[in-house]
């Protein structure tokens, strides 16, 4: 188990690489991807910024919490801070289980959860110069905050 | 007594830095906060918020203690 807040580029590759397991027989992941709109207007790229100490701890109390509720092997988490471009993983959840009901609901349990408990904020920045904090602003009132996430 | 407090994404731009020492009297989080919003304008309202002492989240009617780490969290956005 480990949850990551990571400067650099997320190799998914990698991360699955930690989570293999002999006694597993499934693997489901997750990945958030910064796309190109949001709510009609075309966004050039983000800014992702955490309480990294505050978002480590709460990030670790997720993964727990998904170990105690699912009958899962291992499960992690990695999200990205600072700029970020189109295209680029903003965030990363994998999980191994015995089975795949499992992996799939703890996978969706951990993406959740962290998109609404932990300290982290994205700052969207559109073509023509305006920015906007998610959530933060009025620009935002349709609180749709989801990236790659539907 | 004095304090620190953190600013993160909108309110550390509406501040204009990321952290300061503030010399305080006795008082909650929530009324320190009422005090900064007031004379930052901050444009985020408590109840939008969550808050943190010394890097766990703590309730608005915590007393502040000396040397206190405060950490006002906007409304989050991960993901």
């Amino acid at each position: 188990m480990f949850f990551m807040i990571e400067e650099n580029p997320l190799h998914p590759h990698e991360l699955h690489d930690q989570l293999t397991n002999q006694a597993c027989g499934g693997y489901a992941s997750f990945e958030g991807w910064v796309r190109k709109q949001h709510n009609g207007r075309m966004v050039t790229g983000l800014e992702y910024e955490a309480h990294i100490e505050l978002a480590k701890s709460e990030g670790i109390r997720v993964l727990k919490e998904s170990s105690d509720l699912f009958d899962i092997c291992d499960c992690a988490c990695a999200h990205r801070i600072g700029k970020l471009e189109l295209g680029e993983i903003a965030v990363w959840v994998g999980v191994s289980a015995t089975h795949r009901d499992a992996a799939f609901a703890a996978c969706r349990f951990i993406i959740d959860e962290v998109k609404q408990r932990l300290p982290i904020w994205k700052k969207e920045f559109f073509r023509g110069g305006n920015t906007n904090w998610v959530n933060c602003e009025k620009l935002s009132e349709t609180n749709e905050t989801e990236y790659g996430i539907q | 007594m004095k304090i620190s407090v953190q600013y993160y994404a909108i309110l550390r731009e509406q501040r204009g830095l990321s952290d300061e020492e503030l010399e305080v009297s006795t008082q909650t989080v929530s009324e320190l906060y009422a005090t900064l919003k007031n004379k930052h304008r901050f444009s985020l309202d408590a109840d939008s918020l969550r808050v943190a002492v010394n890097d766990e989240f703590v309730k608005w009617e915590q007393v502040l203690d000396n040397d206190d780490r405060v950490t006002f969290i906007p409304p989050v956005a991960g993901g």
